[in-house]
C-alpha cells in the first residue's frame, strides 16, 4: 500500500517534469518546422532552452510604475499552468491528479493564469499592455462557450468529466468512431489555437505592435520574469497538444497502475505525438496567414458551431447519456 | 424554544437600537453600528445551530391576522438564508463601525440600518402569507428610505422613485401569487398551503406571479432596471447589504413559494426561471462591461449572478419534477453555494467600492487608477473578491459553478426534448457569462487599482481605518475559506438539498481525500480544491526558490518600456471605455446597437478629432421608457376630466349607472 503510494507520488512527479523538460522542445519544433518549410535554416531545436537560460541570466528590468501583482503574476501563472498542464494524463491515466480535477477545473485553472496575465498585462499602465489585456479578454469570450459545448459532448460519450475517464473510454472502444467526435476534435482544435495564441488568431513571432495580443500583454516584462511567462506559455501549448491526444489519439497510453514498463511505453507513444502535434502546427503554421482581430469571431465562431452540432449529434446517435 | 427566544432579543435590539437611532443626534449614532453586529452575530449562531441540527422550531404570536394568528418558523432553509443575510450584515456593521463619528453619521442613514436588517431577518422566519409581506414590505420601504438618504442628489431620487415603482410592482405580484396560494378557503398560514397545494392552472400563475415579485428584487431581466441605478445610490455599505443580501432575501422568496408552498413541480416550471436566468446572466455582464461607474458595474453583475442562481433553481425543479434527485441536489447545491458566495464577495466588492469612493471621492472607473500603490489593503481584499467573482479556482466562486457545469452536464439525461436540448446552449450562455466576468473584473481592477492615477484625487488617496480593512479582510477570507472547503460546505448543506430537492450530494467519504467536492460518483466528475490549491502553492514557492537560485538576481526599476515611446501623461493608458471596445465590437452591435463615429476634421484643419460611442438600452427603450411615455399620454387626456362642469359629471355618473346596470340585466 505505501509503496503503491510512492509509486503514484514518484510518477505523478514524473509527469510535472516531463511536461516541464518537453515543452521549450515542443515549441523548438514547431519553429524548426516552419523554418524548414520556408526554406530558412531555422534555429536549433533546443533554441527553447537555451532562450529560457538566457532570460534567466539577464536582470529584470520592472517598470517605475509597476506594483507586487507585477513581480509576483509570472510565479503564479507558471504554477497555474504548470499544475493543469500535469492534470491533463499524458503518457498514463489513472494517476493521483486524475482524482483531483475534472476538465471543467482544469478550463478554468487556465482562466485564472489568463486573468492574472491580463492583470499583470494593465498594471504598469501602458497602452500596449491595456490592448493586449482586453483583446485576450475578448478572446476568452469567444473560446470559452466554445470550449464547455466540446466537454458537453465528451461528458454524454464517455459519460464522465474526468479527463482520465474520458479517455479510458476511448482506449476501451478505439473503433467508434462518431461524427459528432469529429466534429468536437476540430471545434478543440480552433480553441487551442486561440488560446495559445497561435495563427491565425496571433502571432507568437510578430514584430508589429499593433497587431499584438499575448506579445502585447507581456510586453514590459524582461529577465527572470519573461523567462517564467514564456516558459508558461510553452506549457500551455504541450497541455493543449496532450489534450488532444488523450483525447483523440490515447493509443499507447498505460492504464492504471500499469508500472514501470507500461508507463516508459506510454512516455514514448505521448513523446512521439506530442511532438507530431508539434511538427503538424508548424506545417498549419506557414500555409495560412493571419487573420485581423475582428475577423475571429467568425473563426472561433466555427468552433462554436461545430461544438453545437456535435452535441445534436449525440443526441441523435446515443439518446440520453446515462 | 431557545433558539427562536434568542432571534426574539436579538430582532429586539435591533428594533431599539433603531428607535435609540431617531432620538439622538451626532456622535451618538455610532452606536448602532457594534448593536447591529451583535445582534447579526447572535442571528447567525442561531441560524447556524438550527442548521446542524437540522429540525426546525416553530412557534405562533397572537397578533397579525385575527383569524390564525402570527406563525413564525425557522427551518433549515430559512436558517441557511439566514447564515447568508447575517454574514453580510455583520460585515457591513463592523464595516460601520470606521465611519468618522463626526463627519460621517446622519439621522437619514443609521436608523434605518438596523430596520433593514431586521426586516430581511423577519421575511426569513415567517410562516404565513401576512409576516411574510409585511416584513417583505418593511425591508423594501427601509432599504429605499435608505436609497434616497442623499435626497439633494436628483440621480438618487430618480433611483428611489423608480425603487418604489418597482418594489409597489414587486410586492403587488406576491400578494397574488399568495392569494393563489392561499386559494377559495384562504389558508394563509404556510402549514395549510402545504397541505392543499393549488391546481394547475393556479400553480402556473402563482410560480409567474413568484417570478415577477421576487425577480424584480432581485433584478431579473427584464425587471432590473431600477436595480443598477439604487444599489450605488445608497451608501456603501447599505449598496453592500442590498446586493450581496437583500438578492438573497428575493431568491429565499422564490424558493419558498416554488419548492415548498406550491407542492410537487411539474417540469415545465422549470423553463421560466431557466430562460429568464440565462438571458439576465448574459445580458447582466454585458451592461456591466460597458459601464464605467464603479458602483454600477457592480450592481449589473449582480444581476448576472442572480440570472446565475435562477438558471441553477430552474435546473433543480426540473431535475426534481423527473424524479432525479442527485441531479437535483447538485443542481440546487449550485444554487444555494452560489447564493452564499455572492453574499461573501459582492459584499466584499461593495465595501471596496465604498473604500475607493471614501478615500478618492469618484466612482467613475477613468478617473480612478494606481490605487494598489496608495491602498494597498483594500486592493489585496478587492483582488481576491474580483477573483472570487470571476468564478477562478481556488476561490469560492468556482465551486458553484463547478457544480452549476456539473448540473448542466447532467441535463442531457432529462427525458424532456425541450430540456434536453435546451442544455448545450444553457452550458454555453453560462461559460460565456463566466468568461465575460473574468473579463469585466479584469477591466474594473486594471483600470481603478492598477496602472497609473489618471486624477488628482486618485493619486492622494488613502488607505480606510482599521475597521473597515477588517470588515473587507474578513469576506476575502471567507471567499478563501468556501473556495477550499467547498466539499464540507455542501455536506453541511445537506438537510437543506434533502428538504428542497429530495436528495443529497454523495459526499467527500466518497471521494480520494476528505475535501474533495464530488458531484455524483467520484468516477463521473470530481474537484479537489485544496490539493489544486496546495500543488500551485508548491509549485509557485519551488519555482520561486529555483529561480532565484540559478537566475540573475538584480532587478532594475526603469523606465515603462512601451515599446521604447512611454508617454508619461496618464491619459494615455487604456481606460475602462477602451478596454471595453473588443467585446463592444464583438457583442455590442447585436445587443446594444452600439454604434462607433470619428469626427475627423479636414486635412490642414488643426481641430482636434472626436470619437464617441453610442448605445442603446433595448430593454429600457421598449419596456420602460415606451409604456411610461404612453401612461403618460393617456393621462394628460385623462386631465381634461378633471375640468368638467357639475351638468357634465350628473351625465357621466349617469351613463355609467346606466351602463352598470345593462351589465347586470345582461349577466343574471
Amino acid at each position: 500500500m505505501t509503496r503503491d503510494l510512492v509509486l503514484q507520488f514518484l510518477a505523478q512527479g514524473a509527469q510535472m517534469t516531463f511536461v516541464l523538460l518537453i515543452a521549450p522542445l515542443a515549441v523548438g519544433v514547431v519553429r524548426r518546422v516552419k523554418a524548414r518549410l520556408m526554406r530558412r535554416q531555422g534555429a536549433p531545436l533546443l533554441q527553447g532552452y537555451y532562450d529560457l537560460a538566457k532570460l534567466l541570466r539577464k536582470e529584470s528590468v520592472v517598470a517605475e510604475s509597476a506594483s507586487w501583482l507585477f513581480r509576483s503574476a509570472p510565479y503564479l501563472i507558471f504554477a497555474l499552468t504548470w499544475v493543469a498542464a500535469a492534470l491533463v494524463p499524458s503518457f498514463a491515466s489513472g494517476l493521483m491528479f486524475n482524482w483531483a480535477a475534472d476538465v471543467v477545473a482544469l478550463v478554468a485553472l487556465l482562466g485564472a493564469a489568463r486573468a492574472l496575465l491580463a492583470l499583470a498585462g494593465m498594471d504598469v499602465g501602458t497602452s500596449f499592455g491595456g490592448i493586449g489585456s482586453s483583446r485576450e479578454m475578448m478572446i476568452a469570450t469567444l473560446a470559452e462557450p466554445a470550449m464547455m459545448l466540446i466537454v458537453l459532448t465528451l461528458a454524454i460519450a464517455a459519460g464522465t468529466t474526468r479527463l482520465a475517464g474520458v479517455a479510458d473510454f476511448f482506449i476501451a472502444e478505439p473503433f467508434a468512431v462518431r461524427v459528432s467526435l469529429a466534429l468536437s476534435f476540430i471545434a478543440l482544435i480552433i480553441v487551442a489555437l486561440a488560446e495559445n495564441a497561435r495563427i491565425p488568431v496571433d502571432n507568437p513571432v510578430t514584430h508589429l505592435e499593433l497587431t499584438m495580443v499575448h506579445e502585447a500583454m507581456v510586453l514590459e516584462y524582461s529577465g527572470r520574469h519573461l523567462a517564467l511567462i514564456e516558459a508558461a506559455s510553452h506549457l500551455k501549448l504541450v497541455l493543449y497538444l496532450s489534450l488532444l491526444v488523450c483525447l483523440f489519439a490515447p493509443f499507447g497510453m498505460a492504464p492504471a497502475n500499469a508500472g514501470i514498463v507500461g508507463w516508459a511505453i506510454g512516455l514514448a507513444a505521448w513523446t512521439a505525438k506530442v511532438l507530431a502535434g508539434a511538427a503538424l502546427l508548424g506545417v498549419w503554421e506557414v500555409s495560412i496567414a493571419k487573420m485581423r482581430v475582428f475577423r475571429l469571431p467568425d473563426f472561433v465562431g466555427i468552433a462554436f458551431v461545430f461544438g453545437f452540432l456535435a452535441i445534436l449529434l449525440a443526441f441523435l446517435t446515443r439518446g440520453v447519456f446515462a | 424554544m431557545p433558539e427562536l427566544f434568542a432571534s426574539g432579543t436579538a430582532l429586539g435590539a435591533l428594533a431599539v437600537a433603531a428607535l435609540f437611532a431617531t432620538l439622538v443626534r451626532g456622535p451618538m449614532l455610532a452606536l448602532v453600528y457594534p448593536v447591529t453586529a451583535l445582534a447579526a452575530a447572535g442571528l447567525a449562531v442561531v441560524d447556524l445551530r438550527v442548521l446542524l441540527a437540522g429540525s426546525d422550531v416553530a412557534a405562533r404570536l397572537p397578533i397579525g391576522l385575527p383569524t390564525i394568528g402570527l406563525h413564525l418558523r425557522l427551518d433549515v432553509v430559512s436558517a441557511f438564508f439566514g447564515v447568508v443575510i447575517n454574514g453580510g450584515v455583520l460585515a457591513a456593521s463592523v464595516y460601520g463601525m470606521g465611519f468618522d463619528r463626526a463627519k460621517e453619521l446622519t439621522p437619514r442613514v443609521e436608523p434605518l440600518f438596523p430596520l433593514f436588517a431586521a426586516a430581511m431577518n423577519m421575511v426569513l422566519i415567517a410562516d404565513d402569507a401576512y409576516g411574510f409581506l409585511f416584513s417583505w414590505e418593511l425591508m423594501s420601504l427601509a432599504s429605499w428610505a435608505l436609497v434616497v438618504a442623499r435626497h439633494t442628489d436628483p440621480e438618487s431620487r430618480r433611483a428611489a422613485h423608480l425603487y418604489l415603482v418597482m418594489a409597489a410592482i414587486g410586492t403587488a405580484a406576491l400578494l397574488f401569487a399568495f392569494g393563489g396560494l392561499a386559494g377559495p378557503a384562504g389558508g394563509y398560514a404556510f402549514d395549510t398551503v402545504r397541505a392543499h397545494p393549488p391546481v394547475l392552472l393556479v400553480a402556473a400563475l402563482v410560480l409567474a406571479a413568484a417570478l415577477v415579485g421576487c425577480g424584480s428584487k432581485g433584478g431579473l431581466i427584464p425587471l432590473h432596471a431600477w436595480l443598477p441605478l439604487a444599489h450605488p445610490a445608497a451608501p456603501s455599505h447599505v449598496s453592500a447589504l442590498m446586493s450581496g443580501v437583500m438578492t438573497k432575501v428575493a431568491i429565499y422568496g422564490f424558493v419558498r413559494i416554488a419548492f415548498d408552498l406550491l407542492g410537487p413541480p411539474a417540469w415545465w416550471w422549470a423553463l421560466p426561471p431557466i430562460v429568464l436566468g440565462v438571458m439576465t446572466a448574459v445580458l447582466g455582464l454585458l451592461y456591466a462591461v460597458f459601464d464605467r461607474d464603479l458602483k454600477r458595474v457592480l450592481a449589473y453583475s449582480t444581476i448576472e449572478n442572480i440570472g446565475v442562481i435562477f438558471v441553477a433553481l430552474g435546473l433543480a425543479l426540473a431535475f426534481r419534477a423527473n424524479g432525479q434527485h442527485e441531479a437535483a441536489a447538485v443542481a440546487m447545491a449550485a444554487a444555494l453555494l452560489h447564493a452564499l458566495n455572492h453574499s461573501w464577495f459582492k459584499s466584499l466588492l461593495f465595501l471596496g467600492a465604498g473604500a475607493v469612493l471614501h478615500a478618492t471621492g469618484r466612482r467613475d472607473l477613468d478617473g480612478l487608477g494606481g490605487l494598489i500603490h496608495r491602498m494597498p489593503r483594500t486592493a489585496a481584499f478587492f483582488l481576491v473578491g474580483a477573483l472570487a467573482i470571476s468564478a477562478l479556482p481556488p476561490l469560492n466562486g468556482f465551486v458553484s459553478e463547478w457544480l452549476l457545469f456539473q448540473a448542466v452536464i447532467a441535463a442531457p439525461a432529462l427525458p424532456q426534448a425541450a430540456l434536453h436540448f435546451a442544455s448545450p446552449a444553457i452550458g454555453a450562455m453560462l461559460a460565456l457569462a463566466a468568461a465575460l466576468a473574468a473579463a469585466c473584473f479584469v477591466r474594473v481592477y486594471g483600470t481603478a487599482f492598477l496602472g497609473r492615477p489618471r486624477s488628482a484625487e486618485a493619486a492622494a488617496a488613502h488607505d480606510v481605518p482599521l475597521a473597515q480593512q477588517i470588515a473587507m479582510g474578513g469576506l476575502a477570507l471567507l471567499c478563501i475559506l468556501g473556495g477550499l472547503l467547498g466539499g464540507a460546505l455542501t455536506m453541511v448543506l445537506s438537510p437543506v438539498l434533502r428538504e428542497l430537492a429530495g436528495g443529497a450530494l454523495p459526499g467527500a467519504a466518497t471521494g480520494p481525500t476528505m475535501f474533495s467536492l464530488v458531484a455524483f460518483d467520484p468516477a463521473r466528475s470530481i474537484y479537489d480544491a485544496p490539493i489544486i490549491a496546495l500543488f500551485v502553492a508548491i509549485a509557485s514557492l519551488t519555482t520561486l526558490v529555483v529561480v532565484h537560485r540559478v537566475s540573475e538576481r538584480r532587478t532594475r526599476r526603469g523606465p515603462a518600456w512601451d515599446c521604447g515611446f512611454p508617454d508619461p501623461s496618464a491619459v494615455t493608458q487604456y481606460t475602462a471605455s477602451s478596454f471595453a471596445q473588443p467585446l463592444r465590437r464583438v457583442y455590442g452591435a447585436v445587443f446594444f446597437s452600439a454604434r462607433e463615429t470619428v469626427a475627423m476634421p479636414p486635412p490642414g484643419d488643426t481641430q482636434a478629432a472626436r470619437f464617441s460611442v453610442t448605445l442603446v438600452d433595448h430593454v429600457w427603450r421598449t419596456l420602460y421608457a415606451a409604456p411610461g411615455r404612453a401612461l403618460l399620454r393617456l393621462s394628460e387626456r385623462l386631465n381634461a376630466l378633471q375640468f368638467l362642469t357639475i351638468r357634465r359629471y350628473l351625465a357621466l355618473m349617469f351613463a355609467a349607472l346606466v351602463i352598470l346596470l345593462a351589465i347586470t340585466a345582461v349577466t343574471t
